[in-house]
């Protein structure tokens, strides 16, 4: 700056300088006010995208849990159900005699026309109309006959007995009767015959037909036969030995690495190459570390395939590099002096760290673990690679058997060709994942608060 | 500014190679030609000194003189430091503490430090005081790791303040009383050695006039040395006062000759407040 340029300000009076700062004052509120108000807009936008998204979710999503149920009774006719009386255990027979005889009465059992029983239980509400077999069966889940077999199998008394059951309506006959379809489309269109559409309003007007909470969504495996009494409980035990696999492995491998690699290692040039490893492999994306996970863990360890434990070590394989990097940011936060003062008073490293430092950074590294925990909850992609998009109609009861997870459940179900009946189902299952996130979300703040608290 | 090239500085040191006149308390801590080096700078200079028996020793030198980097030399806090190298013998009782085989968490039970800054841990004051006695496995019985607390926070004079209070958390105290909380933590393990990183240089005026109380008190029991900014501090405190400057150990000497008449030039300067 020139001296001409500095003795110019220098000789403005106070009162010009004033006006000078004041003249400048409105401008400068004026870009306040904008920069907040782009702010504002910022955050409703955001807002506004997710409410749209929950009240898409919510709308299609909600409905799905109230599935409509035929109520009526049914006849265990004698004349129907085959294999007579169940077999009990002789003097003298052994266990495993019995045990033969009592699977070959089920068999016996089951192969008698419980179809029957189902059209007659559902024809007795509505005598007076005439429809075929087939157009009264249709508008009943075909699991319903399995649900009358499995009652009169725990208890064989009910022979001869008329008792009240609630059958569950088929999918078409849902998406009938809640309108999913339109009325109008001519009758090749339609997904049920006149006869069973006639037969569904019947019901449901003179209100043995009502919609129920449907719990099974909650007990039941997938099913492709009977696509309204599908459930979730196989994905729901897949996530969740998943995720007991992830907890177990990644945070005392991930909180370990994080201590040795900020307290004791020396910074060097292997320790850095190390950290970079690290901040990287938290950006691969997740479908290589599928990939990863065929090839080493499946094809190399010849782990079984579409098992939670390999879901699991994928996921840890994932989830730890975020739990390493929030780790080591907690204990650098650590105030330096504490350390000195444990050092100060003759605590080793390992108790300086593990009396003083680590308790502080427990909330730092519960919120990492429930972050990273919620984020392989969510994770579908590498599932799909190990074959966990399989068909499983089973409850896994252990984390080597074969099971699906919620993620890809979703994606099972969003492509399922009965696509009015599952975009229902798939909302409810985003629901189902979405509020188990919730929970644990909650979890971690609940516990990061009580921990804080005590210190 | 020059540094100070000129051999003198060595020569002044009292007792380098004399042993101590009679009548002057037995040197507790002897160092001879001690040097620092962080990375490639050096910080420390060749630092001879004695420093006797149960009393005070006071540090004084303008910011980054490596008075404080000296005073980690004593309890080998300089080895928590990436990079750092000290080269030199530092004798505690006639005994090398950087010999290899010298346990360095035995050290520090031996030679006890307080902080510049208050840092109490953040647990109970009772758990303060106890954690250096428990981790050393100094008891056998919780009577006696009671009767030690006591007695720290007694000698720190704030057993009267806290007796209600011991399950409450050091943190929740005043900072006056956070800093004698750590000097209790730091007696609880009876070090022989006390070193005090400028212990008053974030407390008011009446807090650190009860800390230079009871630093006058600890010399009774335990060999005091504190790194002081304060000249003033130095003079009410110390008996022997030692002035570093540009990591050269200038002076060292008798508190009242060095403030009084000081023979070195820098000193002279220092003091009257001429730099620094």
């Amino acid at each position: 700056m020139s001296d001409a340029a500095f003795g110019d300000i220098d000789n403005r009076s106070n009162k010009e300088l004033r006006e000078l700062v004041h003249k400048n004052l409105a401008g400068r509120h004026r870009r306040e006010a904008i920069f907040r108000t782009l702010g504002i807009a910022a955050i409703a936008a955001a807002l506004g995208f997710v409410i749209i998204l929950f009240g898409i979710m919510l709308s299609k999503g909600l409905p799905a849990f109230w599935q409509a149920n035929v109520h009526t009774e049914v006849y265990f006719d004698p004349d129907v159900i085959k294999g007579g009386p169940k077999p009990v255990q002789e003097a003298g027979q052994s266990d495993a005699d019995y045990q033969q005889k009592v699977l070959a009465w089920q068999r016996t059992v089951t192969l008698s026309n419980w179809n029957n029983l189902v059209e007659q239980s559902v024809r007795r509400l509505a005598p007076d109309l005439e429809v075929e077999k087939r157009d009264v069966l249709a508008i009943i889940t075909s699991a319903a006959r399995f649900d009358l077999r499995d009652m009169y199998v725990n208890d064989t008394s009910l022979l001869g007995k008329t008792i009240p059951v609630a059958l569950l309506a088929s999918a078409d006959a849902d998406n009938w009767v809640k309108g999913k379809l339109p009325r109008d489309l001519p009758d090749e269109r339609q997904q049920l015959s006149k006869g069973s559409r006639d037969l569904a309003d019947r019901l449901l007007t003179d209100g043995s037909m009502t919609f129920d909470f449907a719990m099974h969504i909650f007990t039941n495996v997938d099913s492709r036969s009977a696509p309204a009494s599908a459930g979730l409980a196989g994905a729901f035990m897949g996530s969740l030995y998943m995720m007991l696999v992830v907890i177990v492995l990644a945070v005392p491998i991930g909180v370990a690495s994080a201590v040795y690699l900020e307290e004791f290692a020396p910074k060097n040039r292997w320790t850095d190459l190390i950290e970079v490893n690290i901040n990287n492999l938290a950006a691969v994306p997740s479908i290589v570390f599928g990939l990863l996970g065929a090839a080493v863990f499946i094809n190399y360890f010849g782990l079984p395939r579409s098992a939670p434990l390999v879901g699991g070590l994928v996921l840890t394989l994932m989830t730890l590099p975020t739990i390493i990097i929030a780790t080591r940011s907690s204990l650098r936060a650590v105030p330096p002096s504490l350390r000195q003062a444990a050092l100060g008073l003759g605590a080793s490293r390992t108790q300086t760290v593990f009396h003083h430092v680590l308790p502080l950074t427990f909330p730092g590294i519960l919120t990492a673990t429930i972050i990273g925990v919620a984020q392989a909850l969510g994770e579908t992609a590498p599932l799909l690679l190990i074959g966990m998009n399989a068909f499983i109609a089973n409850i896994p009861s252990s984390p080597l058997e074969s099971a699906t997870a919620l993620p890809v459940q979703i994606y099972l179900w969003q492509g399922n060709e009965n696509r009015h009946f599952f975009e229902g189902r798939t909302s409810a299952a985003i629901i189902v994942l979405l509020a188990l996130m919730i929970v644990l979300n909650a979890i971690a703040i609940f516990l990061r608060t009580r921990l804080e608290k005590r210190q | 500014m020059d540094i100070v090239q000129d051999q003198t500085a060595a020569a002044t040191v009292p007792g380098a190679s004399t042993p101590a006149p009679a009548g002057e308390p037995a040197a507790r801590v002897v160092t001879r030609d001690v040097s620092v080096f962080y990375g490639q700078k050096q910080a420390l200079f060749d630092v001879s000194i004695d420093i006797p028996d149960r009393s005070v020793t006071s540090f004084i030198g303008p910011s980054g003189c490596g008075k404080s980097t000296f005073l980690r030399c004593i309890n080998r806090m300089n080895d928590t430091i990436d990079g750092c190298r000290v080269s030199g013998i530092v004798e505690l009782d006639g005994e090398d503490i950087n010999r290899p085989d010298l346990d360095v968490v035995e050290l520090r039970a031996r030679v006890g430090m307080v902080f510049q800054k208050p840092n109490p841990f953040p647990k109970s004051i009772y758990q303060n005081v106890a954690y250096g006695p428990r981790i050393h496995g100094m008891t056998r019985n919780k009577a006696e790791l009671d009767e030690i607390v006591v007695t720290s926070l007694k000698r720190a004079g704030l057993f009267e303040e806290v007796k209600d209070r011991l399950d409450q958390p050091g943190t929740g105290l005043s900072g006056g009383q956070q800093q004698r909380l750590c000097i209790a933590r730091a007696i609880a393990t009876r070090p022989e050695v006390l070193l005090m990183d400028e212990p008053c240089s974030a407390l008011d005026p009446i807090a650190t006039a009860i800390i230079e109380e009871l630093i006058d008190e600890l010399r009774e029991n335990f060999t005091i040395v504190i790194v002081t900014h304060s000249m003033q501090q130095a003079a009410r405190v110390s008996q022997k006062t030692a002035f570093f400057h540009l990591g050269k150990l200038i002076e060292t000497g008798d508190t009242e000759q060095i403030f009084t008449n000081p023979r070195h030039e820098k000193t002279q300067d220092y003091i009257t407040g001429r730099f620094g």
